[in-house]
């Protein structure tokens, strides 16, 4: 037996994601979100978070997906790396679960169109489903957006 | 007793001693016969003393403690000061100073003090001007401290606290000896040596215990334990009250006096605790024993009256913060509230928002009170400053500060220290002539720089202002031109303002020789850059020969500003007020294309038009598809702009967010806004529109 991890699950399309809950810091319903301008597409803008102002972030456009519109179920998930506080928009957050950390295998070279790096690994959680475990350190990687703005442009 | 619990409190204290200490050593060598600031002095430096050695910082009470001797001497008139007394105290307070900053780095406090240990012991001996000119003797003397504070170790008091309980008994405060012993079937043995604690601290102070006091509370001791404590009551009345205290078996007190003590502490052999003893004998302190005997009797009673000063609390900065973020959440619903009781328009609902509405201004304006801090906490380091600065040039300088009880906000405080340090260091050094130069051109030869701080509507102003010799405009004009600066046409046309500006360009620096105080160049273009992020303005005035005024404007605060709210479509902006020249409306034939560029008339000149809604990309509004705009016209410096706009919402007052450390460095933004709706307003740079 590896270590518990408690895991929030969250879907973007038919994929499932795991983010660990201590980095999770709350999860909110979609709401207005104001746009920033000279930002990267998948910035979406900022929103107020209890009077703080919160970046928020599609995940989709983040990992090169392709945008859905908010539905009823489509929530904003704040995490909080190193200082750093940001929310997620996802398409629904639906669970908290607990697996063992010997359950999470390295992740394959390629995976669903995103990139192996901001993948901590894949957990099998029996019943043939996958939880894909996400590397928020890399998500977060200012570095990288940087040279996505620079691509843009 | 945890030591860390009264660490935050003891480099508070600390603090406050040293900036009095340093204050009232200035005060004294203006007017160095005055022998009640030598009391003022000597009462802060013995604070200071007894609080290091309680908490066992060892060096910062040895020399704390050596300049007590040495204030001691001067308070009865046995020694008088003169330049190198001051120059050693100043050079003490220094590593004093140093010492403390160490402590508050998370430090041991200890540094090597002993040249200055030495000086001192020379000028109690008052052979310091032999010392001075021979070498020898100094090393002697530094051999014979090292071997006095070898020889302390072993004692059963040491120097310092043998010393403060010799001065206590002088002061007419009587010193116990108290032997504790606890029934043998206590329980909880620490917590009642913390309620003995706790009695002997109520009346007094405890200057040593044995085993340690750590120990006591780990309860590493058997069933008794022996403190050494000054108190202010008789020996009767202690015992009384430690016996009130359940499962005490006996309590022995004994008094104490200088007699006795001598033996406890050994009789010292070595030099520096010789005199100590001849100082605290020699010392007959009539006005410190009276004010401790009027003390003591009123350490005594429950409760007594109230005594009239400002009575204050420090509170954690962070604390202070929070209650800042809470209000702000707070009068964002509080506008939520007004929107909707307009809606529903019913009276009593709309009553209690009115009391509400007022309730809550009231409290803003407290809540910004609080976060003010006089100007002084950053003007006090200032004439020690310039005292140092005009010694090592060999100048003579006078500061006069006015208005140190400006309030400002603390985050302002906290930037503005630096940018006016270069500003006073560039007056001394560059302003203020030497004393031969002032006589030559007829001036008195003290040099006087004026700090004044004063309010002025919505801004604080600080100037800093000279009687020196003023901005030479060709020596100006030649530098910038040499260094690059501007060009030799552009200089001509160039008024006597734009050139007195010329000082803060960056890469610029008039100075002749290159002197450790100020003239590097990058001075004075740090102070604006400065100066302007955090929303301010200096201006320079100055006339050649007779002097220079620089004068710094700052906002009131950085975390409240007044703002006014436009609408680009469905997004709205915040411009802060405090750019905008004016508002106007335009009409598309107004628009004049100057070499493709869109260009107005406004006040007589033209300025660049600026479509916002360009900038920031804005997704649904395009000021071409109207007739006719809003326009804000907004300035950075002498350059004027006017920013297209399509409709003004109003003027507000708006708090401060930050975007976060994932978003830096957006073009154009500067932060964000909560609205009364609770929706986010971003904020728009004005500086940034205009290149």
């Amino acid at each position: 037996m590896g270590e518990e991890l408690k895991v929030i699950v969250f879907a973007l399309g038919n994929e499932e994601y795991g983010i660990e809950v201590d980095k999770v810091r709350t999860i909110e319903r979609l709401s207005p979100i104001t746009r920033v301008p000279k930002t990267a597409s998948f910035i979406k803008g900022v929103i107020n978070l209890r009077g703080v102002v919160v970046p928020v972030l599609d995940l989709r456009g983040r990992f090169n997906l392709s945008e859905t519109t908010a539905t009823e179920n489509s929530r904003i998930i704040v995490v909080s790396v190193a200082d750093i506080e940001v929310g997620f928009i996802v398409d629904s957050a639906n669970d908290v679960i607990d697996i063992d950390s010997d359950t999470i295998d390295l992740p394959p070279e390629i995976v669903g169109g995103i990139k192996a790096k901001y993948l901590r690994g894949i957990a099998k959680l029996g019943e043939g489903r996958l939880l894909i475990m996400l590397n928020l350190s890399e998500v977060l990687n200012k570095n990288e957006i940087i040279q996505l703005e620079q691509l843009e442009v | 007793m945890d030591m860390n619990a009264y660490l935050s409190m003891f480099i508070d204290e600390s603090n406050d001693h040293l900036q009095s200490l340093n204050e009232n050593l200035l005060r004294l060598e203006s007017e160095p016969e005055e022998l009640s600031i030598v009391q003022t002095i000597f009462r802060s430096a013995h604070t200071l003393k007894g609080m290091s050695a309680t908490m066992g910082y060892e060096d910062l009470a040895a020399l704390t403690h050596e300049m007590e001797n040495v204030l001691d001497l001067v308070r009865n008139s046995k020694l008088k000061m003169d330049s190198f007394i001051f120059d050693t105290l100043f050079k003490g307070l220094d590593a004093l100073e140093t010492m403390v900053q160490d402590i508050v780095g998370g430090g041991t406090g200890k540094a090597d003090v002993t040249a200055i240990v030495t000086s001192l012991q020379l000028i109690l001996k008052s052979d310091y001007s032999a010392g001075k000119a021979a070498q020898p003797p100094l090393e002697a003397a530094v051999t014979t401290v090292d071997g006095s504070t070898s020889a302390s170790g072993g004692m059963l008091l040491d120097e310092f606290q043998s010393s403060i309980l010799l001065q206590s008994i002088e002061a007419g405060l009587h010193v116990y000896h108290v032997h504790v012993t606890i029934r043998n079937n206590c329980l909880l043995k620490a917590v009642r040596a913390y309620m003995v604690f706790e009695v002997l601290e109520r009346n007094g102070e405890v200057i040593k215990s044995v085993p340690s006091v750590q120990d006591i509370e780990q309860e590493k001791f058997d069933f008794t334990f022996s403190v050494f404590t000054i108190s202010g009551l008789t020996q009767e009345e202690l015992q009384g009250q430690l016996l009130n205290i359940s499962e005490i078996e006996a309590i022995v007190v004994t008094a104490l006096d200088s007699e006795t003590l001598a033996v406890l502490s050994n009789a010292p052999a070595a030099a520096a605790a010789e005199a100590v003893e001849a100082t605290v004998e020699s010392s007959a302190v009539k006005p410190k024993a009276e004010i401790a005997r009027e003390a003591a009797p009123r350490k005594g009673q429950a409760a007594p009256a109230p005594a009239n000063v400002s009575r204050t609390i420090r509170v954690d900065i962070e604390r202070l913060d929070m209650l800042m973020n809470l209000f702000s959440e707070l009068l964002i619903d509080r506008v939520r509230l007004e929107q909707l009781s307009s809606e529903i328009k019913r009276s009593d609902l709309t009553e209690t928002v009115e009391h509400m509405t007022r309730v809550s201004s009231d409290l803003q304006s407290i809540v910004l009170k609080l976060r003010m801090v006089p100007v002084d906490s950053v003007f006090n380091r200032f004439p020690r400053m310039i005292r140092d600065l005009a010694k090592s040039l060999d100048k003579k300088i006078e500061l006069v500060i006015t208005g140190a009880d400006t309030e400002l906000d603390r985050t302002v405080i906290d930037e503005i220290g630096d940018p006016l340090v270069h500003l006073l260091r560039n007056s001394v050094d560059h302003g203020i002539e030497t004393v031969e130069e002032r006589i030559a051109a007829g001036k008195p030869e003290t040099g006087t720089i004026y700090l004044r701080a004063y309010h002025s509507g919505n801004h604080v102003f600080i100037e800093v202002e000279e009687d020196g010799r003023g901005i030479h405009h060709e020596r100006v004009l030649k530098t910038a031109i040499k260094n690059g600066v501007v060009t030799e046409e552009q200089a001509k046309q160039l008024s006597p303002d734009e050139i007195n500006m010329l000082i803060f360009a960056a890469g610029f620096s008039t100075a002749d020789k290159i002197s450790d105080i100020s003239g590097r160049g990058v001075g004075l273009d740090v102070v604006k850059s400065k100066i302007t992020s955090l929303g301010g303005n200096v201006t320079i005035d100055s006339a050649f020969g007779r002097g220079t005024k620089f004068s710094v404007q700052l906002p009131l605060t950085l975390s409240i500003i007044s703002a006014m709210l436009i609408k680009l479509g469905s997004e709205k902006y915040a411009i802060p007020l405090s750019s905008i020249v004016e508002t106007g409306i335009l009409r598309k034939e107004q628009i004049i294309n100057v070499h493709g560029n869109r260009m107005i008339e406004f006040r007589n000149g033209i300025i660049p038009l600026i479509s916002l809604s360009k900038v920031l990309d804005s997704p649904d509004f395009n000021e071409n598809d109207e007739d006719e705009t809003e326009i804000v016209v907004v300035r950075k410096g002498e350059k004027w702009a006017a920013v297209m706009v399509d409709e003004f919402i109003g003027q507000s007052e708006i708090v401060l967010k930050s975007l976060g450390k994932y978003l830096t460095n957006i073009e154009t933004i500067s932060g964000a806004t909560i609205l009364g709706d609770g929706y986010v307003a971003l904020i728009v740079d004005p500086n940034s529109l205009i290149k």
